[in-house]
């Protein structure tokens, strides 16, 4: 068992563990133990580093996924620990922001909070453009935004384009005689 | 609103401030206003006849290429400045800065961020000036057709003098590319700079409705 492991379990009540591989777990805490468990494994356990975090949109499960990837160079291992917010239809999930652990936090957060309208009261910075400039429309990451009608009422979609799905197109142009041929191919991806 | 929102995406260089002169008394300075010319920029001259026709092909020989790569295409222009492809000998060679350059390579997609500083390179290089659109992005989105933040069509932001088609355009394409810009600029069809001019509400009404933080002169001169 990886290092703190059981301490998360334990004092935090963590659960549905995932052991990708040696040195590579994912485990679940509620939200509102998550930055004393995040505290405790940098402090106490030696995951000093935070390699990222990120988030999911569950939109099925009316849950958003946020996971901290932590590191600990000494064990040379890793922890994901997934946080399980409820998902609301306008974003705005909030979450503790843990910018005081590791400064650099608050650039993951004011990317989440943009990209995937995630708020983390009293980080710094937070509402400061990062990647989009004069964004007005919804958070792009999130599930029930889409891109495709987004982009053809906001540029300037070029008429005639077409496109071919290319097992259908080999079949087409190909073998036009006998499109069976195709299927009985060895270089078939799809056989 | 439209006052606020203006305040919120206002760079703080281009704030209103006071600024003490040289004689000591303070003087309000408007950066937009003051550091900017308002007057919209005229077409420059085209003669007619053998002037134009030995304009052109000077113009044509000495491509000055803006070394602002703006996508991935980017990636193919390092390689003709090697023996390999070595486009010195077409005349053509890479500048530091728009003042001293007149062909924008603008290579693969176009991040709405981009554009913005697409536009303000652009319209500070000197006419006559040229735009090469590198890559199937330019031409119709290439595949970021459904992107959120990249561009589909650059001609409807930039005046567009030649496309080069591929995902990525080769070298070798690149060159060919700009020999056909040269064959349209020893034509006398390259001002597409005065096209740009003389539509430029058109222009700059597209390029607004996407760049929603406008928050520079309307011509960056």
């Amino acid at each position: 068992m990886q290092k703190g492991i059981n301490n998360l379990i334990e004092k935090f009540g963590a659960s549905d563990l995932e052991v990708r591989r040696p040195g590579l777990s994912f485990i679940t805490v509620e939200n509102t133990k998550a930055v004393a468990a995040i505290t405790h494994l940098k402090d106490i356990d030696g995951y000093t580093i935070l390699s990222l975090i990120t988030a999911v949109d569950w939109i099925e499960d009316g849950i958003m996924q946020l996971t901290y990837l932590l590191n600990n160079p000494e064990e040379i291992a890793e922890i994901g620990l997934r946080v399980m917010l409820e998902r609301k239809e306008e974003a705005g999930e909030s979450m503790e922001t843990i910018h005081h652990l590791w400064p650099n936090a608050k650039k993951w957060q004011q990317e989440l909070k943009e990209m995937f309208g995630i708020d983390f009261p009293t980080s710094p910075g937070l509402n400061d453009p990062f990647i989009l400039e004069g964004w007005d429309a919804a958070p792009p990451y999130r599930r029930d935004f889409d891109t495709n009608k987004y982009a053809e009422e906001t540029f300037f979609p070029r008429p005639g384009r077409e496109t071919h799905d290319p097992a259908e197109h080999m079949k087409k142009n190909m073998y036009p005689n006998n499109p069976s041929d195709y299927t009985n191919k060895k270089y078939n991806p799809n056989r | 609103m439209e006052e606020e929102k203006k305040d919120k995406f206002l760079a703080p260089e281009n704030e209103i401030r006071q600024v003490a002169a040289p004689d000591g008394s303070i003087i309000e300075v408007n950066p937009l206003e003051d550091y900017f010319t308002q007057d919209r920029p005229k077409p420059y001259k085209v003669r007619k006849g053998p002037v134009e026709d030995f304009l052109n092909w000077a113009r044509a020989e000495s491509l000055w290429v803006l070394g602002f790569g703006t996508g991935c295409g980017s990636i193919e222009i390092p390689p003709l400045v090697t023996p390999r492809f070595d486009m010195f000998r077409f005349g053509i060679q890479m500048r530091a800065t728009p003042r001293q350059s007149n062909v924008f390579v603008i290579s693969g997609y176009l991040s709405v961020k981009t554009l913005k500083r697409a536009i303000r390179a652009y319209e500070q290089m000197p006419s006559p000036k040229y735009i090469v659109g590198l890559g199937s992005c330019t031409i119709n989105g290439g595949m970021y057709y459904d992107s959120y933040n990249t561009i589909n069509r650059l001609d409807h932001y930039l005046p567009v003098d030649a496309y080069i088609a591929g995902c990525m355009p080769r070298p070798e394409a690149l060159l060919h590319g700009f020999e056909g810009l040269k064959k349209i600029i020893k034509a006398g069809k390259g001002h597409k700079a005065n096209e740009y001019i003389e539509n430029l509400d058109w222009y700059k009404a597209n390029q607004k409705k996407i760049i929603k933080d406008w928050n520079m002169p309307d011509y960056n001169w």
